[in-house]
């Protein structure tokens, strides 16, 4: 005697079907307007197929239409939890074309505001790593943190958000007085905070054992994918641009660029991304208490004509921002306005990894991926 | 009770007694219920988010009344003159129904929750066995609500919530049976009865069994519970809100009553199995007096627990589905087999037990407490807790 | 290496499918044959002394005057830590490039999103759908020659000027 297992129509009874899950846009763990296709066979993906595009603000077409100076305000918008490095990128592009020094004050300028801000976003990502894990009071605790960078930067551009600091040429306005002695008063609070944000989360036995050899990028994987930044030291590439390929004053700068170590999985695991995002906070630090040691005197930007025009030609800058290389494409073609800008951002890169990372893990997991690969919506789409 | 009821209708002759009792059940079921279960709830509610806003150096709710107090009643009040959304899609009876039934499994464990000597209201020789089989109805209610909200986030909460709460019923069983064992009783007063008021005569430190029973219980309640780090029902950073995602108003505000009020019952729960219960010296004869002073005690164990609950929840992140079943099944549970016969084999061996294994417990226990309280107070001198204000105020 | 090396070894084994030397005044690149492009990069990824693992931008430009999108391919080598850039010229009325996709998996959505926003088709592309514009988008914004339809399932794309708007009132 045989057992029936089929349907009247010869289906197997046993036979069970893949969910799939629509994940966002609007969902609280995709950090912005973020979503995803999930296949999943009960918790376990089968597949996460990423759908960008909600936050396309056709930032690239924008720039063909308002010119050189105008374009600024909207690299703010590229990356609005880092603003400080896009800013200085396209600066840096149409300097580089139009060959505009910029004066030593405005490059320590510069890097004194592009690293508060990589601290600003830094927090934010460590805190939001453990929000998403599901430990809230870390988050509340960067949170506090970096408002007081907020405040220093509101001081400094009168913006605490979408700074439209720099200019082409230098930035827009100098220190106001006292500002260093702000800056170090506030560096001497936060280094042993980030010890104490290290105590709270890092070691707790739930937190690694929720991101320890999940989602894990090797080497070779990471440099295919082109994972930059954060994301690609993690799995044990020592590529910093700043350091490797340096622009403004890095170079006067002692810093180490940290990698990841695998210490509670294999390297290149969600938590060695966690850990290299806390130990950058350090290393900015100490830029930051060298750029305002070695602050030169002088001008802050130099004299560029209202109505800029570089000569025809293209470039490609390289910036380090908080989420990794961001590389600007830009032509010029003499006009006042540029002719293309491309930005290749550090999110986009990661965020075209997800599908292939996301095979085989919990749905929890994907949370836990999106919030170490620290993917900030608006730069994936501009 | 029924001896208070047995009164009364001992002064009606003409009435039924059956009638009286059915009245005086329900009268008595609804003043416990508004007397003491929803101001709890609520009132839970408010303190854990202050308590959670201490920990995160936030403020917290201080608004409504002296020290925002009386939120919990501003929010009741809110969320039952808001409009109760109920989608389209949705399977409208059981999406109605499933609230209720989360309620009312909670509310139904107060049935044979003691809260002194003489105040129970039915002190049911099968006690906790009762307890731990209806509040077990609550996964029923969350099950209802996560498969007729008609959206899949809502079906994984429900489903998590399901396999955790059938998953957890074994080892927190398991870590019942040596109290049982040692009370000879299933009644919760019976087991009451079992202790005294010192911790030397606690279950807790009757052996090293009982306590790691204890930690189990504890444990086993919190996965039950759905709280911290066992809230994977409603993860909202993975499931938006879990089974609760469709639901408004009142509806939603009744599961969280559930789970603020459970607490309660969790703490109940952990201070009579292993520490005593109402247990109190009998200091004067005066029955009023001594019912209000177990009262006290019983509550201040309960809510010391839920205390520490709170602190559980705004300290440690969320455990994965996969993490949390090994949690149970191939740590928890076996534990708990070796805690059974081990109890069991140290009633044989030593049938009065040990006054001096007890004392070594006690001390141990008091050790650890006070390395704790010592690690905290290091790191709190560590902690970088200055205030900077505002950065830009204070010009250096 | 430098890129006259780099073209100079890449000429001699693909012939005319490899250009010179150009410069584009800040940094010089080299111009690829559109059919060729897949095989030029597999060579670059796979030969030791090039062993360019990592695809760092891929953009495209619309040069209408030249009747050409113009796709820049810039390549870095982790390994020796140099850059070449390599650049491939789309015809514009029918703008039809080799895929590298299977060569650097980066590619993949930066090739789309050029399909996206400039047209291009890549030959061989295992996903070619739009990225960051709507399926049923029609047209290619970042061409030159663009212009945006009026209306976009009923909403209207036409916004009239606020300096205008100020004015009225």
């Amino acid at each position: 005697m045989s057992l029936e297992l089929e349907f009247a129509d010869g289906r197997d009874v046993f036979a069970t079907e893949d969910m799939v899950l629509n994940m966002g846009p609007q969902h609280p763990s995709t950090h912005g307007v973020l979503r995803f296709i999930i296949r999943a066979d009960g918790e376990v993906m089968r597949s996460a197929k990423a759908d960008v595009g909600y936050l396309h603000r056709s930032i690239e077409k924008i720039a063909e239409k308002v010119g050189w100076h105008g374009f600024m305000p909207y690299t703010d918008r590229v990356d609005y939890v880092a603003a400080m490095t896009t800013n200085q990128a396209w600066a840096m592009a149409a300097e580089v074309l139009g060959g505009v020094t910029v004066p030593r004050r405005g490059e320590y300028c510069r890097v004194i505001a592009a690293e508060l801000g990589r601290i600003c976003s830094h927090l934010l990502a460590a805190g939001a790593m453990g929000m998403d894990i599901g430990a809230i009071t870390p988050f509340t605790h960067a949170v506090r943190e970096r408002e007081l960078i907020n405040d220093l930067l509101e001081e400094l551009c009168g913006a605490r958000l979408t700074f439209n600091y720099m200019r082409i040429g230098g930035v827009a306005w100098d220190l106001p007085p006292g500002f260093g002695a702000k800056v170090l008063r506030f560096l001497d609070h936060f280094e042993p905070y980030v010890d104490e944000l290290d105590d709270l989360l890092s070691g707790n036995k739930i937190y690694i054992e929720r991101l320890a050899n999940v989602a894990v990028v090797s080497r070779e994987r990471a440099i295919a994918y082109n994972l930059v930044g954060p994301n690609l030291r993690a799995s044990g590439v020592k590529y910093d641009i700043r350091k490797h390929l340096p622009y403004s004053v890095y170079p006067e700068f002692d810093f180490e660029v940290p990698i990841g170590e695998g210490r509670h999985g294999s390297v290149g695991d969600c938590w060695d991304r966690y850990i290299v995002r806390l130990h950058e906070m350090r290393q900015s630090a100490r830029i930051l208490r060298q750029a305002i040691d070695g602050l030169p005197e002088g001008p802050v930007i130099a004299k560029v004509p209202r109505n800029y025009k570089p000569a025809a030609g293209e470039v490609h800058v390289h910036v380090e921002t908080p989420r990794g290389d961001q590389s600007w494409y830009v032509v010029a073609d003499g006009t006042e306005y540029p002719y293309r800008v491309h930005i290749r951002t550090g999110s986009f890169a990661a965020m075209a990894m997800i599908e292939e990372l996301s095979r085989g893990l919990m749905i929890a997991d994907l949370v836990a991926l999106i919030a170490s690969f620290d993917i900030v919506a608006p730069e994936v789409d501009r | 009770m029924r001896a208070y009821l047995d009164a009364i209708a001992a002064g009606y002759p003409t009435v039924s007694p059956a009638l009286v009792y059915l009245i005086g059940m329900l009268a008595f079921g609804a003043l416990v219920v508004f007397v003491f279960i929803l101001p709890v709830a609520g009132i839970t509610s408010w303190v854990e988010r202050r308590v959670w806003a201490r920990i995160q150096s936030r403020i917290g709710p201080n608004r409504v009344g002296p020290g925002g107090f009386l939120q919990w009643l501003a929010d009741g009040l809110k969320n039952l003159l808001k409009e109760d959304v109920i989608p389209a899609a949705v399977d409208v009876p059981l999406f109605r129904i499933a609230p209720y039934v989360v309620v009312a499994g909670f509310v139904a464990a107060f049935v044979a929750l003691p809260f002194a000597g003489s105040l129970i209201i039915a002190d049911l020789n099968i006690g906790i066995l009762y307890i731990s089989a209806i509040t077990s109805l609550v996964v029923i209610g969350i099950l209802m609500a996560g498969w007729s909200s008609n959206n899949k986030w809502s079906m994984l909460g429900g489903i998590r919530s399901a396999t955790q709460i059938i998953c957890y019923e074994i080892p927190v069983g398991l870590s019942i049976f040596p109290v049982v064992l040692l009370s000879g009783t299933l009644s919760m007063q019976g087991i009451i009865s079992a202790q005294g008021w010192a911790p030397t005569s606690w279950h807790m430190f009757h052996s090293p069994f009982l306590f790691v029973s204890f930690l189990l219980f504890f444990v086993g309640a919190l996965a039950e519970g759905n709280r911290t780090p066992f809230d994977l029902p409603e993860a909202d950073s993975e499931l938006v809100a879990g089974f609760a995602t469709e639901y408004s108003g009142m509806r939603s505000l009744l599961f969280f009553l559930a789970e603020w009020g459970n607490l309660y019952v969790i703490g109940v729960l952990v201070s009579t199995l292993f520490m005593g219960g109402w247990q109190v010296p009998h200091f004067t004869d005066n029955g009023v007096v001594l019912a209000v002073a177990q009262f006290a005690t019983m509550f201040v164990k309960a809510y010391f627990w839920v205390f520490v609950a709170m602190w559980v929840r705004a300290t440690l992140p969320r455990v994965r589905v996969d993490q949390f079943m090994t949690l149970c099944w191939k740590y928890m549970v076996p534990i708990g087999l070796v805690n059974v016969v081990g109890t069991a084999t140290m009633m044989v061996v030593l049938p009065q037990g040990s006054i001096v294994l007890r004392w070594i417990m006690v001390a141990m226990t008091a050790a650890i407490l006070v390395q704790f309280a010592r690690r905290v107070f290091f790191h709190l001198r560590r902690a970088n807790y200055g205030r900077l204000g505002r950065i830009s105020e204070g010009a250096a | 290496m430098n890129t006259a090396a780099i073209q100079q070894f890449l000429h001699e084994r693909f012939g005319a499918a490899v250009g010179p030397v150009e410069s584009a005044r800040l940094f010089d690149y080299v111009e690829v044959d559109p059919s060729a492009v897949e095989e030029v990069a597999l060579v670059l990824r796979d030969h030791p002394d090039l062993a360019f693992d990592c695809l760092n931008n891929l953009s495209g430009c619309d040069r209408p005057t030249r009747g050409r999108i113009q796709i820049t391919y810039e390549l870095f080598s982790y390994v020796h830590r140099h850059a070449f850039v390599m650049k491939v010229g789309a015809r514009r009325d029918r703008p039809e490039v080799r895929t590298v996709e299977r060569v650097w998996p980066a590619a993949n959505w930066l090739e789309r999103e050029i399909y996206d926003l400039l047209g291009v088709i890549f030959l061989g592309h295992s996903d070619l759908r739009r990225l960051l514009l709507p399926d049923d988008w029609v047209g290619y914004p970042l061409r030159k020659d663009y212009v945006e339809a009026p209306e976009y399932h009923g909403i209207s794309t036409v916004r009239e000027s606020a300096l205008k708007l100020s004015e009225r009132r």
